[in-house]
């Protein structure tokens, strides 16, 4: 969607808030929001990409002015109660009053470095064969989904080269919406910041974006 | 998607229902959220989905273990040894695992090779995603609109913010973590190293110079730190 979240290009924010010897968390809250988040993902309830779509689905004002982990916190809110999980009167009195629904797992402290030393890779078989090949020149479709995608707006309708071919990946845009998996061919696309921000752009700048196949078309067929 | 149609609960620390929670600065929040943050914790707890003792593992791991020691230590290995080089720019998670570095975050990364001619800067505009087995969790700017949104149009200024500077004629390339690769540049080796074993190396590198915003110490300025 093209919500708060959707950032690249945007100007007006100010200086970048540079802070030495950053902690790693700002708050103690800040270090229990992360944990839920993570513990509370691995219940089997939701994926990572119906976390991202319930963080970038905050009204953009709220989402721009957030801290990260309020951001965070505001969406496991948002997210129990959607899975039935909590009560928004849970939440109000914060006490638990009614039975707990069944999780898949509940994440147990010894299970934390073994799973998370090995991760949780999101590559997957696809059957066909890719559609694009490095050097192919491709255009990001114009496209304003409601839905997740990772498809950043900045690219939409911009034409870029292919660099790199990854393999198949969950596509987050369906599996946000519980649709399943469904991988696609994931690319690596590279444009020239001519292309992406104008002709006043510096020629020796270019950024490349990771593109689901479906995102793309070739570059010729879409001016026909 | 839904839209929130819950966000009053976040002003219940003020008087004023005309006040919206972007009024206020961040440092204001700080002790409401806390205590919601525990009320939902323990709602959750209460009802058997988080085990306590996980999330004080989880918060422990990456205030302790994962950090940006982690890829310094990759970045070393790739500036003394070549064929190590060579394998984790052909494939960043399978090199990163010889040295027993991987994991969330990390199942798919892709190192970028800086070179005089070259420099790489590495950003996620449409959130936060950053290469947690070797940086760690991401800093705040990292994770924040000004980074996000300056980092894809307007690099060199960023760069300047952070003080580093590049001859003009180098290009730049940015990428921007739109899926589940992570990123994470590789230094160029700075001169007058050449005597400098890994691990005197591995000091030299900087968070920041794996994400392409800084470069690396220089001999000198690690003696003087």
């Amino acid at each position: 969607m093209n919500g708060g979240q959707d950032l690249g290009g945007m100007q007006g924010f100010g200086p970048l808030g540079l802070e030495a010897d950053e902690p790693w968390f700002h708050a103690p809250w800040e270090k229990r929001v992360f944990a839920l988040a993570m513990a509370m993902g691995l219940t089997g309830t939701w994926n990572l990409d119906a976390s991202r779509a319930a963080r970038e689905s905050l009204p953009p004002g709220e989402y721009l002015t957030s801290s990260y982990y309020r951001i965070w916190f505001r969406a496991l809110e948002r997210q129990v109660q959607q899975h039935g999980l909590v009560t928004a009167g849970e939440l109000a009195a914060g006490a638990a009053m009614t039975p707990p629904a069944p999780v898949a797992r509940v994440l147990k402290a010894e299970e934390v470095a073994p799973l998370f030393a090995r991760g949780f890779p999101s590559d997957r078989p696809v059957t066909h064969p890719a559609r694009f090949a490095p050097g192919d020149e491709v255009r990001a479709k114009v496209v304003n989904p409601t839905g997740h995608t990772r498809l950043p707006r900045y690219v939409r309708g911009r034409t870029g080269t292919v660099e790199r071919v990854h393999g198949g990946f969950v596509f987050p845009d369906s599996n946000a919406a519980f649709a399943g998996e469904a991988p696609q061919w994931l690319y690596t696309v590279r444009f020239s910041a001519i292309e992406l921000w104008g002709e006043d752009a510096d020629p020796g700048l270019s950024v490349s974006v990771n593109a689901f196949e479906s995102y793309l078309d070739p570059a010729r067929a879409s001016a026909a | 998607m839904a839209q929130d149609h819950d966000h009053h609960h976040d002003h219940h620390h003020t008087h004023d229902h005309h006040t919206h929670a972007h009024d206020h600065p961040h440092g204001s929040e700080l002790s409401p959220m806390d205590l919601r943050v525990r009320a939902l914790e323990s709602i959750l707890v209460e009802k058997g989905y988080v085990d306590p003792a996980a999330l004080d593992a989880l918060i422990e791991t990456y205030e302790t273990k994962v950090g940006p020691h982690n890829g310094a230590r990759v970045v070393a290995r790739a500036w003394t040894d070549p064929a190590f080089k060579a394998r984790l720019l052909a494939d960043g998670s399978a090199a990163m695992r010889e040295l027993d570095v991987g994991g969330r975050g990390g199942e798919h990364m892709v190192v970028v090779e800086n070179t005089p001619d070259e420099h790489n800067i590495v950003v996620c505009t449409l959130c936060s995603c950053y290469p947690w087995p070797v940086l760690g969790l991401p800093p705040v700017w990292y994770k924040s609109p000004p980074y996000r949104s300056r980092a894809v149009i307007d690099p060199r200024g960023v760069l300047a913010e952070f003080g580093t500077v590049l001859p003009a004629e180098t290009r730049i390339r940015v990428w921007d973590s739109t899926a589940e690769l992570r990123y994470m540049v590789l230094p160029m080796r700075p001169p007058g190293t050449d005597d400098l074993d890994e691990a005197a190396l591995a000091d030299l590198v900087t968070r920041d110079s794996m994400i392409g915003t800084g470069l690396p110490l220089s001999p000198d300025q690690v003696v003087q730190a």
